[in-house]
C-alpha cells in the first residue's frame, strides 16, 4: 500500500495514525505540498484529479478521500475499528465520516490561511470551524453522560480517526480548544491508545509528573 | 518606538522561487510592503510609495526599510557546489521574531519538543561549551554545543553525538552548524530567517544547505518543517509574548547562555522591536 503523504497534512495523518493503531505497514511516497504544490502537478493530478492528498494505492485500487481510506484500512486489518451491524452505529458512523469534512474545510482551512500563506476567508472559515466544534462537544458531552469514550459505539472507531487531527490542530487556525472540556477528554483517550503516533501539533501523552507531596513527606 | 537600528537590518520576504509578478502584500516591523517577482526585471520591494534595497540571497529575496550600513551577511560554507540547498518555504508563527530567534539558539529543548528525533528524553544534558560576542564582526557566536541525538539528520542512521556551532548575524536570523553525519569534517548548515510583521507576529523562512547524496529534495523539506511545526506550537504558547531584555529577569543556566549573549547584543543594539524592556 502507498501513501501519497504530506508531513503536515491531517488528512494523511489520519491514514498514517490508522495504519499504525492496526499494525499495518505503509509505503510513504512524500509530496511536496509546501512550497512545491507538487499535488496540484500533471503526475499527481492524473492519480487524483481533485489535486489533494492523501492518495492511496494499493494495486489497481486508488483512493483519493481519507475516510474511503479509512474504511478499506479498517476492512482488511482491524473490523473492529468498523461499526458493526447495528443500524444506528452505522448511521453515527456515516454522519461523523461526513462530519469530518466540515473539519477538514472550515478548521483546516483556517489553519492554512494562518499557517502557510494559503488564501482563504478566514473569519468565515473560523466561524464555521467553531460552530463544528461545539456540535462535537455537545455529542461528546451526551457520550460521556452515557458511559461512552468515542463517537461510536463502545470502541474506538474510524468516525474518531476521521475527526480527531482537525480538531486537535484547530489552535494552528487561531482556533481554541480551553473551552471544549469533552472534546479535551476525547482526545485525550485517542492520545492513550496503543500504537498512537504523533504529528507536528499533536503530542503524544507524557508521564504524569511525579506528585510534589509525595516528595516533600520523603 | 521603533529604534532606527532595526530599520537598517536586512530581513527576507520571499522565497526567489515562489515570487508573484503581480505582487503580494505583507508587513515588515508593523509597515505595509509589496513583495514583486519580475515585474520591472528583477524582484522588487515596495513600501509606501517607495522602492526598498533589495538582495538576493539564499533562495530568498531580502530587504530594508532603512539604509543598511552593511551587506546581508554571508555563509561562505554554503557556497560548496555539492550541497543541496533546500528551500523550506514559509511559516507563520504568532510570536514575536526574536523569541523564534533565541528558541532555535537553544539546544535544551530538543529532548522534549523533537523527543527521538533531535533529542531523547534520557539524554537532556547539555555540555560545557562558549559563548561570545565577536566584536569584529559583530556577531553573536556559541561554539563547542554537544548533544546526543536519535536522529540528527535526515542523513543520519541512529543515535550520534552531534556538535554544533551557532551564530546570530542579523537580530532576526540565526544560522546553525552541525556535524554532517554523511561527511565527517564538514558542517551540515541550517538557517532560520525570521521577517518580523509585528511585534508579536512573523513569517520564518528556514533554509538549508546540506551535503546529503541520500535524500530526496522532498525528504529535506518534509524533516526539516516536521522539527519547526514542532517548535511553532511551542513557540505560540510561551509567555510574555515579547522577549524580556530586563536583566533581572534573566536566569542563566548553562543552556540559556546563548539566549543570554542574544538578549545582550539585542540590547546592546536597540534591536528591541518584539522585545519587553520592563518587567510587565
Ligand atoms: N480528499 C479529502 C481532502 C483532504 C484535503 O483537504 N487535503 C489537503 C491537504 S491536508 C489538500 O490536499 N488540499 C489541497 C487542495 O484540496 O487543493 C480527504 O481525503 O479527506
Ligand atoms: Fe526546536
Amino acid at each position: 500500500m502507498i501513501l501519497y503523504d504530506y508531513i503536515l497534512s491531517p488528512s494523511c495523518y489520519k491514514v498514517r495514525l490508522l495504519a499504525s493503531l492496526l499494525e499495518v505497514p505503509l509505503e510513504v511516497r512524500p509530496v511536496d505540498f509546501h512550497p512545491g504544490r507538487e499535488h496540484k502537478s500533471a503526475a499527481l493530478l492524473a492519480l487524483n484529479p481533485a489535486g489533494s492528498i492523501p492518495i492511496l494505492v494499493d494495486g489497481d485500487l486508488i483512493l483519493t478521500e481519507s475516510a474511503a481510506m479509512l474504511a478499506y484500512i479498517a476492512g482488511q486489518h482491524g473490523p473492529g475499528w468498523l461499526a458493526g451491524s447495528n443500524p444506528v452505529d452505522i448511521a453515527q458512523q456515516q454522519q461523523w465520516l461526513a462530519f469530518s469534512h466540515r473539519l477538514t474545510h472550515a478548521l483546516g482551512g483556517a489553519r492554512l490561511v494562518e499557517m502557510l500563506h494559503f488564501y482563504g476567508d478566514l473569519p468565515a472559515l473560523q466561524a464555521s470551524g467553531i460552530a463544528a466544534l461545539r456540535e462535537l462537544e455537545a455529542a461528546l458531552f451526551a457520550r460521556r453522560l452515557s458511559g461512552g469514550t468515542f463517537l461510536v459505539a463502545d470502541a474506538p472507531s474510524i468516525a474518531d480517526i476521521a475527526c480527531f487531527p482537525y480538531v486537535a490542530l484547530a489552535p494552528d487556525g487561531s482556533v481554541s480548544l480551553d473551552i471544549y472540556p469533552s472534546i479535551r477528554i476525547w482526545m485525550r483517550a485517542i492520545r492513550a491508545l496503543p500504537g498512537f503516533i504523533e504529528m507536528p501539533g499533536i503530542h503524544r501523552l507524557h508521564e504524569l509528573a511525579p506528585d510534589p507531596f509525595e516528595e516533600a513527606s520523603l | 518606538m521603533m529604534p532606527n537600528t532595526m530599520r537598517d537590518a536586512w530581513y527576507p520576504v520571499g522565497l526567489l522561487s515562489g515570487l508573484s509578478d503581480d505582487g503580494k502584500d505583507s508587513q515588515l516591523l508593523g509597515e505595509p510592503i509589496s513583495v514583486f517577482g519580475a515585474k520591472n526585471g528583477r524582484p522588487s520591494v515596495e513600501s509606501a510609495g517607495r522602492t526598498l534595497p533589495v538582495v538576493e540571497r539564499f533562495g530568498h529575496l531580502w530587504t530594508s526599510l532603512g539604509s543598511p550600513n552593511k551587506d546581508l551577511f554571508t555563509i561562505p560554507e554554503a557556497d560548496h557546489p555539492e550541497r543541496k540547498l533546500v528551500d523550506v518555504g514559509v511559516v507563520r508563527v504568532k510570536c514575536s521574531p526574536l523569541r523564534a530567534v533565541e528558541n532555535f539558539l537553544d539546544v535544551a529543548h530538543f529532548p522534549f519538543v523533537h523527543t527521538d528525533i533531535l533529542g531523547a528524553e534520557s539524554h537532556p544534558e547539555v555540555s560545557d561549551y562558549k559563548v561570545e560576542i565577536r566584536d569584529d564582526v559583530d556577531e553573536v557566536w556559541a561554539t563547542k554545543v554537544e548533544f546526543f541525538q536519535p536522529q540528527a539528520a535526515k542523513s543520519a542512521g541512529g543515535g550520534i553525538t552531534t556538535e554544533y556551532m551557532y551564530r546570530v548575524p542579523a537580530p532576526t536570523c540565526a544560522v546553525l552548524y552541525k556535524t554532517c553525519p554523511p561527511r565527517p569534517g564538514e558542517w551540515d548548515v541550517i538557517t532560520l530567517f525570521v521577517q518580523p510583521l509585528t511585534e508579536d507576529l512573523c513569517d520564518v523562512w528556514p533554509w538549508m544547505a546540506l551535503f546529503d547524496d541520500e535524500s530526496s529534495m522532498t525528504d529535506l523539506i518534509h524533516f526539516q518543517q516536521l522539527i519547526f511545526l514542532q517548535d511553532r506550537s511551542i513557540l505560540e504558547n510561551q509567555l510574555p509574548k515579547r522577549l524580556p531584555l530586563d536583566p533581572a529577569m534573566e536566569t542563566p543556566t548553562r543552556a540559556d547562555l546563548t539566549s543570554v549573549a542574544y538578549r545582550r547584543w539585542l540590547k546592546r543594539h536597540n534591536y528591541t522591536f518584539g522585545a519587553q524592556l520592563v518587567a510587565e
